[in-house]
């Protein structure tokens, strides 16, 4: 409701251009608020649309004259491609490095994750995309943008999903690179506090090994941060990469929120918002799942 | 010279010195063990006194290998676990088992009470899922567990109980000498007798040898052979028990700190 209120709230409408085009009357414009409902009231236009989202029509798109719930979903599946590959190696990389960082405290390994964590924190996803770009452009090892090549167009399968896997490299690296350094300390600093438990201490005594003792003793200890962590990952997975996307020219949410912003193309921002908002409610919804299934202090009850 | 007995568990010489903060700022030492001898004869129980922070729990530390001494000899049956190789010294340590003040802390909140059991038979590699499960209920059950419990977390016990989930995990490896650090320490006093009852017929049982860590004089002259007094990381005297319960003042018997007990227990042992 807030999106909606604030979007209708700023000044200007989709067809306040075509309003400057001479070529076009001040009646055929009229006509064509008429026709989307921009002459309305602001509440009845929203309980209009929210009628109409409930049934599953999200509106029609003034920019592509399209419905606007295909649209979005075409788009988001780009978008989930990209962010989806990226969740999965940040985490495939994090989780083992930040588990030993932690079981390493203060030496070599733990210094070294610390001061690669702290580069990666204070560089701009921004200057890390066009530095891959410009990584691109001189050696042409990696496409520099795009989702696929004109040439793929009229190729197989095979041939279109290796040019999809080099097209996912830079843009996929980018987001890794960005989301690694704060898994990373999460996931060290839910790990150190697991093994100064007195459980942990304990297993040690009785003779466990320690890579038992990381795994199967502190780390589910760990997991509960951690859970939580990869639920609100789950559910950012649209909007993480909404720059990326546009500074990397992949044809995902991000360049289509963008563009709609811009044009006053009301319904398509709406929608994509609310689609990202159940997103996240989806991803914490499963990491409350998660969560249960995971913790069995959480299924059992204190008898003292 | 008469042969020295064969000592279940001894400390030679143990120095131990904890360094804390960074080369470069606020490095502390605080010397918790130095030169420590300690003979644990096989079958008995030797009680562990003294004050907080004389360095009982750091030289249980040493015993059970969590922590590493600086100097000196550990002994497990004749045999100094400092000229044994790793993948021996380790199997040699499972002889030796501690346990926790806090035995609700001290167990894995997220594993049943069964899984807390077997666990160290599952390290061992050499029992069936079965066996396993047998021996695991029948020491739950010979320390008062029921095995019906077993699916039980740490959480759905009580205090006692959980002390004796504890103790069937140390015993379940079957070690020559267990090491108790304060385990009556927030249970009452006829939990404390149905623990230290226990205690005594799994001694008896299974031929094992205690070192008892504890503050409460009266418990530990009631349980203990022999007190040993200790002092500023050194062992300052040691005695049978009958003779340290004589020279023990006060029906309070319990250690505190010098201000409160002025020189007593701890200062007339010192002297002794």
């Amino acid at each position: 409701m807030l999106s909606f209120v604030f979007l209708q709230l700023a000044p200007g409408d989709f067809f306040d251009e075509m309003r400057l085009n001479p070529q076009i009357s001040p009646e055929a414009v009229a006509r064509l608020h008429r026709e989307y409902g921009l002459d309305k009231p602001l509440p009845v236009r929203y309980f209009s649309w929210l009628k109409s989202a409930a049934s599953g029509d999200w509106g029609t798109s003034f920019a592509y004259n399209a419905p606007v719930a295909p649209l979005i979903w075409s788009r988001a599946r780009n978008t989930l491609l990209l962010t989806g590959l990226s969740m999965l190696l940040c985490w495939m990389i994090a989780l083992p490095i930040g588990v030993f960082s932690a079981g390493e405290r203060h030496r070599w390994i733990d210094h070294g994750c610390s001061f690669l964590t702290s580069f990666l924190l204070v560089t701009p996803d921004l200057l890390l995309a066009l530095g891959l770009l410009w990584i691109a452009l001189r050696t042409h090892w990696f496409p520099a943008g795009g989702m696929f090549s004109l040439k793929s167009a009229h190729a197989g399968s095979v041939a279109q999903c290796r040019d999809l896997a080099f097209h996912l490299i830079a843009p996929v690296a980018v987001l890794v690179l960005g989301g690694l350094p704060v898994l990373l300390r999460h996931i060290r600093a839910a790990m150190t506090d697991a093994l100064q438990t007195p459980y942990i201490r304990a297993a040690r005594s009785h003779g466990i090994p320690y890579s038992r003792l990381l795994f199967r003793h502190a780390l589910p200890a760990a997991s509960a941060p951690l859970v939580s962590l990869f639920g609100y990952s789950l559910g950012s997975l649209l909007s993480t990469s909404l720059l990326i996307e546009v500074v990397m020219n992949w044809p995902g949410l991000g360049p289509l929120l963008l563009e709609a912003i811009l044009a006053r193309d009301v319904y398509t921002v709406i929608g994509t918002v609310m689609f990202s908002a159940l997103f996240l409610a989806g991803g914490m919804f499963v990491a409350d799942v998660l969560l249960f299934a995971t913790d069995p202090r959480i299924r059992t009850k204190d008898i003292g | 010279m008469d042969s020295a007995p064969t000592f279940a568990l001894e400390a030679r010489g143990l120095c131990k010195t904890f360094v804390r903060g960074r080369w470069w700022h606020n490095r502390l030492r605080h010397c918790a063990l130095e030169n420590v001898n300690l003979a644990l004869q096989q079958r008995t129980t030797l009680a562990l006194v003294g004050k907080s922070g004389c360095g009982k729990t750091a030289l249980a530390m040493c015993l059970v290998g969590l922590e590493q001494p600086d100097r000196g000899e550990i002994v497990l049956n004749g045999q100094s676990l400092q000229t044994l190789n790793r993948p021996s010294a380790i199997a040699a340590r499972k002889e030796v088992q501690l346990v926790f003040q806090d035995s609700g802390s001290a167990l894995n909140p997220r594993m049943s009470a069964m899984q807390i059991v077997e666990e160290p038979l599952v390290l061992c590699g050499k029992y069936s899922r079965k066996q396993r499960w047998d021996l695991a209920a029948a020491m739950m059950e010979r320390v008062g567990i029921s095995p019906k419990w077993s699916h039980r977390q740490p959480s759905e016990f009580s205090g006692g109980q959980k002390q004796r989930l504890a103790i069937a995990r140390a015993l379940v490896l079957q070690p020559k000498v267990l090491i108790m650090d304060e385990i009556f320490v927030g249970l009452d006093r006829s939990i404390q007798n149905q623990i230290a009852n226990l205690l005594m017929e799994l001694q008896q049982s299974h031929g094992l040898s205690y070192l008892c860590i504890s503050h409460n004089l009266g418990l530990v002259s009631q349980f203990a052979d022999r007190v040993a007094v200790m002092d500023k990381g050194r062992i300052v005297d040691e005695t049978s028990s009958s003779d340290f319960s004589a020279r023990a003042q006060g029906d309070s018997a319990t250690v505190s700190t010098p201000c409160q007990q002025g020189p007593s227990a701890l200062g007339t042992s010192a002297g002794a």
